[in-house]
């Protein structure tokens, strides 16, 4: 009995002197806890995001305000909510991290906001793209897009341009559905009709019957939202066999469809899709042509072309840098955020500003054809929408 | 006492009787709370997908029946808590219990599914109900919150005294009282007649009605305690974290499930907290490594431990202990 | 409307012989072996990238790719039989679930650690693109093309397994494997060859399916409740029965998506439970 009664003080003991913090640390870092999916499915979306964000510190420096910029990675290898607060949690509660950021997916980021309005940590989504996420914390800000805000314009060039009639193909999940309420919502505010509507299931590898029914009906144009990835190019594949194409269907949809990471592997039957997204790697202005040189300076090529998650890393950082400079390093999360409200500048994708209201961003839409450049495929811009809000909220 | 050849354990009659293992293993997450206390959200976290586990081995070790939609029941029950509790119950005991119940229920009526064919058919059952109730959720996005997520989901104090905290306190403490409560009730059955009869199931189904044991009513039964199990350890993943993601229905976490169990040893009813123990600490402790690597690694040791350690971490120790101590 | 009925059940045909194509060599090794292989898939998946890296990387026309594909994917089935499969024969169901589920990781694994992540590029020649116009329907080329080709291999799959005599080994020892021993059959060599043959339909499967399926690490993994959809509905004991599954569940799942498309992902999940339900052992399964 003896023996485990001085194991249990021992046990105890150590637990005592295990509680004093490592406070020492965050007087020289400032640490930035990103939580995103690193492996699986969705890889590549956290791929991308720390992609953009080393290449933001290989061109500033990973020092600002006189302390190193540290970034703590955490994998939730996919949608996983409570793996993804459980690591927001061990983030703030014992690697002591100043910022959180990344949140590729919707449900990880819903699930972290209780925990920063508890904490009082800034956290800025880098990719996460559901409207009503800014609400649920003040304490959250967005720099990435919301689904409604690059959905709505896409509706309005078609309207400008003659499209009365749209039939519209989406998957049943919640961001196909947002795009097409969207879609829809200011389609027929401007005078439109919607032709027909079809919502595909989330694991669907054939295509032929949804193009089948667009075929049938007969519209000016199919607006379509769709997963990044086999069902974006199942879809057009499935668009341009069968004869959609010839008999003078428009393919439209939002950028998402023709990611940039993924546009080489759909191959030649995007050509002549126009979409409406926020950030083409083709974008031609200083600040990207820097960010794809720091892209490709901080990563080595396994980690592919860079894409609109990869832009929002980058401007991540730059949030980040700002607040820690506005501050001089002492990061109090209330100050952090009245900082960050009203934060105009110029972005690789274009002039951007985090709206004082809302935390969310606000930025100009960009109308884009998939077409040749340099002998790769590229979403070109041709026309653009200023200033657009999210009109989710 | 007769004398024993080395390597053969003396074979025991089934009894109640709590080993001094056992106290020992109950005693571990009583002191991993005070000596890891930035661990406690993890430890919930693995508690409670160890019950989850436990309640697969009810089925699969105990009942031989190979199930690949389980999660269909966890997320059943974490649905149900959430949904109560979102839409204006907040007290989160009664949660638990009506979760369990209308988990217990849908058990009930896939049973009925379960008990009839082959492996390969009660596979593809329990995998297309699980597909198909994700299916569902999602389609009913405007009260489930699909793929986003149900959110909002504030509990009240447990007995009006104890909130739950960012430290993850709370949710570790309710968590293994739950647990270990339930876990003793499952220990009662499982070393009882009953719990015998599944084994004789297992082993020789075709033979149990010769002693008069009706295979698919047990088969049932314990399909429903099972899922009653799962749905207990959904509510209080649901409960704990304030959240429920539609991932509490996937495929993915019942494969995961299985392969936790299987780690952990089947049919030794604490093979499932072992593997999930194990599992889960790993997979934290792997992930700031490349996580391609994590992926390689569990294929490796599932072929490893189907191919060389038949019975999991449990079975080696069982194994190991019976050449140590051959007179135990 | 008929115009649009005989088109969805073309599209319902094309789809489900893709599935069987691709299924049918796990039918062939769970009838034989009564092993369940979860990871049929990851043999699909190498005979697709084997497809893919031809293509891109050494300019070999399509077509001339997939008897690759079938040769390689039937090299390493054969391979993996001898290793390790081969010591699972006696296993119970449970164990050969979980040994193919980890063979499947680590194939994911291998495969992202080589090829990345992201979809494979894939681009048909032109003279299997676009559709054909037959009594006022458009019909796919590569559609025809497909079930033209397992037409085909139905028909040599039969011929193999009634007309010659290694086609009568398979069916001794699927029937009663200690007898064929008995009667001189080496039945170590017929698993052998089957499960080779198995494999390498699944790999030709896999290289067809590349335009219509897509190519990513997680190939295996995502098709798998397809394969085993099929396999589990239409039974092990036969080519028939998968067949008759496959298009079953093909023009259903099709029809389903295009008449309505607000259940049309719980078809075909709902067809194969109601099936399973009324035929335990699959359509044409052994009854109990």
């Amino acid at each position: 009995m003896k023996a485990i009664h001085s194991l249990l003080a021992t046990l105890i003991a150590a637990a005592t002197i295990q509680a004093a913090p490592a406070a020492l640390a965050q007087d020289t870092t400032i640490k930035v806890g990103v939580i995103a999916a690193f492996s699986g499915p969705f890889a590549d979306y956290g791929g991308q995001i720390e992609a953009g964000m080393k290449a933001y510190m290989k061109e500033h420096g990973d020092t600002v305000a006189g302390k190193k910029v540290e970034l703590v990675t955490r994998d939730t290898k996919g949608p996983a909510p409570e793996v993804a607060k459980r690591l927001a949690q061990e983030l703030i509660t014992r690697d002591k991290v100043q910022f959180l950021a990344g949140f590729g997916l919707t449900p990880n980021a819903m699930a972290v906001a209780p925990v920063v309005s508890e904490a009082k940590v800034p956290m800025v989504i880098s990719n996460a793209a559901t409207s009503s996420i800014t609400t649920k914390s003040p304490y959250i800000t967005r720099v990435s897009m919301t689904i409604p805000q690059v959905s709505a314009p896409m509706a309005q060039w078609a309207l400008k341009n003659g499209i009365k009639q749209v039939y519209t193909v989406v998957a049943d999940y919640g961001p196909g559905i947002d795009a097409e309420t969207q879609f829809t919502k200011t389609f027929k505010a401007g005078g439109g009709e919607i032709a027909g509507s079809v919502r595909t299931p989330l694991q669907n590898p054939d295509f032929s019957a949804a193009v089948q029914r667009v075929k049938d009906a007969k519209p000016q144009a199919v607006f379509v939202f769709l997963p990044a990835g086999e069902q974006g190019i199942a879809f057009v594949k499935g668009f341009n066999e069968r004869g959609l194409a010839q008999a003078g269907i428009k393919l439209i949809a939002t950028g998402d469809v023709t990611d940039d990471h993924v546009l080489a592997a759909m191959g030649d039957d995007t050509l002549g899709m126009i979409t409406s997204f926020h950030y083409s790697a083709a974008h031609s202005s200083p600040e990207n042509t820097a960010f794809l040189k720091a892209y490709a300076a901080a990563n080595d090529a396994k980690v592919g072309a860079p894409n609109f998650m990869a832009a929002a890393g980058y401007d991540t950082m730059h949030v980040i840098y700002e607040v820690a400079k506005k501050l001089d390093g002492n990061i109090d999360g209330d100050k952090a955020m009245a900082a960050i409200k009203g934060m105009r500048w110029t972005s690789p994708r274009g002039p951007v500003m985090i709206d004082p209201e809302t935390r969310d961003i606000t930025q100009t839409v960009y109308i884009r054809k998939v077409e040749k450049k340099d002998g790769k495929l590229a979403n070109v811009e041709f026309d653009k929408i200023p200033d657009v809000k999210d009109p989710g909220k | 006492m007769t004398t024993e050849a080395a390597g053969t354990a003396r074979p025991r009659l089934p009894n109640d009787r709590w080993r001094a293992l056992e106290v020992a293993f109950w005693l571990l997450p009583v002191i991993a709370f005070f000596v890891f206390p930035s661990y406690r959200v993890l430890g919930s976290q693995i508690l409670i997908t160890g019950l989850f586990a436990v309640s697969l081995d009810l089925i699969l070790g105990y009942a031989g029946i190979v199930s690949l939609g389980h999660a269909a029941f966890f997320g059943i029950g974490a649905y149900t808590a959430g949904l109560l509790a979102v839409h204006g119950w907040h007290e989160p005991l009664s949660g638990l219990v009506a979760a369990t119940v209308v988990a217990s229920v849908a058990g009930y009526l896939v049973s009925f599914l379960v008990v009839r064919g082959g492996d390969l058919t009660r596979l593809m059952v329990t995998l297309g109900i699980g597909l198909m109730l994700w299916e569902a959720a999602n389609k009913a996005h405007a009260i489930t919150g699909g793929v986003d997520g149900l959110s909002g989901v504030t509990i009240a104090k447990i007995l009006g005294v104890w909130g739950f905290d960012i430290g993850g306190r709370t949710a570790y403490i309710y968590a293994l009282v739950v647990v270990f409560v339930v876990f003793v009730v499952l220990r009662r059955l499982v070393h009882s007649p009953f719990g015998l009869s599944l084994r004789g199931i297992r082993e020789g189904g075709k033979r149990m009605p010769a002693i008069g044991a009706p295979v698919a009513t047990r088969l049932r039964a314990i399909f429903t305690v099972a899922a009653a199990v799962a749905g207990l350890a959904g509510a209080l993943l649901a409960q704990t974290t304030q959240f429920v993601g539609i991932d509490t229905l996937g495929f993915p976490r019942s494969a995961d499930l299985l392969i936790m169990l299987v780690l952990g040893g089947t049919g030794r009813l604490y093979g499932g907290l072992v593997g999930a123990a194990i599992f889960m600490i790993a997979q934290d402790y792997l992930s700031g490594i490349d996580p391609v690597y994590w992926q390689f690694w569990i294929g490796f040791f599932l072929v490893v431990i189907v191919l060389f350690a038949h019975g999991g971490i449990l079975g080696g120790l069982e194994t190991l202990r019976a050449r140590w101590r051959p007179s135990s | 409307m008929i115009g649009n009925v005989v088109g969805v059940l073309f599209d319902g045909l094309a789809y489900g012989s893709l599935l069987f194509i691709i299924a049918v060599g796990l039918a062939v090794t769970l009838g034989l072996m009564n092993f369940v292989n979860l990871a049929h898939g990851a043999f699909a998946m190498v005979g697709g990238y084997v497809s893919v890296v031809l293509m891109s990387r050494a300019g070999v026309p399509f077509l001339a790719t997939l008897p690759v594909a079938f040769v390689v994917a039937a090299l390493v089935g054969f391979v993996l039989e001898r290793a390790l499969y081969q010591r699972l024969y006696n296993a119970n169901h449970l164990d050969q679930v979980l040994f193919s589920i980890g063979i499947v990781f680590m194939a994911i694994a291998v495969t992202t650690y080589f090829f990345g992540a992201s979809q494979q590029p894939v681009s048909l020649p032109d003279y299997l693109r676009g559709q054909v116009h037959f009594l006022g329907i458009d019909f796919g080329v590569y559609r025809i093309f497909l079930i033209v080709v397992v037409a085909a291999l139905t028909i040599a799959l039969q011929y193999l397994l009634e007309r010659t005599r290694f086609g009568s080994q398979v069916r001794a020892s699927v029937d009663n494997a200690t007898a064929a021993a008995g009667l001189g059959i080496n039945v170590n060599r017929v698993f052998a060859l089957t499960f080779a043959l198995g494999s390498g339909l699944a790999g030709l499967g896999g290289g067809l399916g590349i335009d219509v399926l897509g190519l990513d690490p997680t190939f295996p993994l995502k098709y798998m409740v397809y394969f085993l959809l099929v396999v589990s509905v239409g039974g092990s004991r036969t080519i028939k029965g998968p067949l008759i599954a496959a298009l079953i569940l093909g023009v259903f799942d099709v029809a389903g998506k295009y008449y309505v498309p607000q259940i049309g992902g719980f078809v075909i999940y709902a067809l194969m439970v109601v099936l399973l339900i009324f035929f335990p052992a699959g359509l044409y399964g052994r009854r109990a």
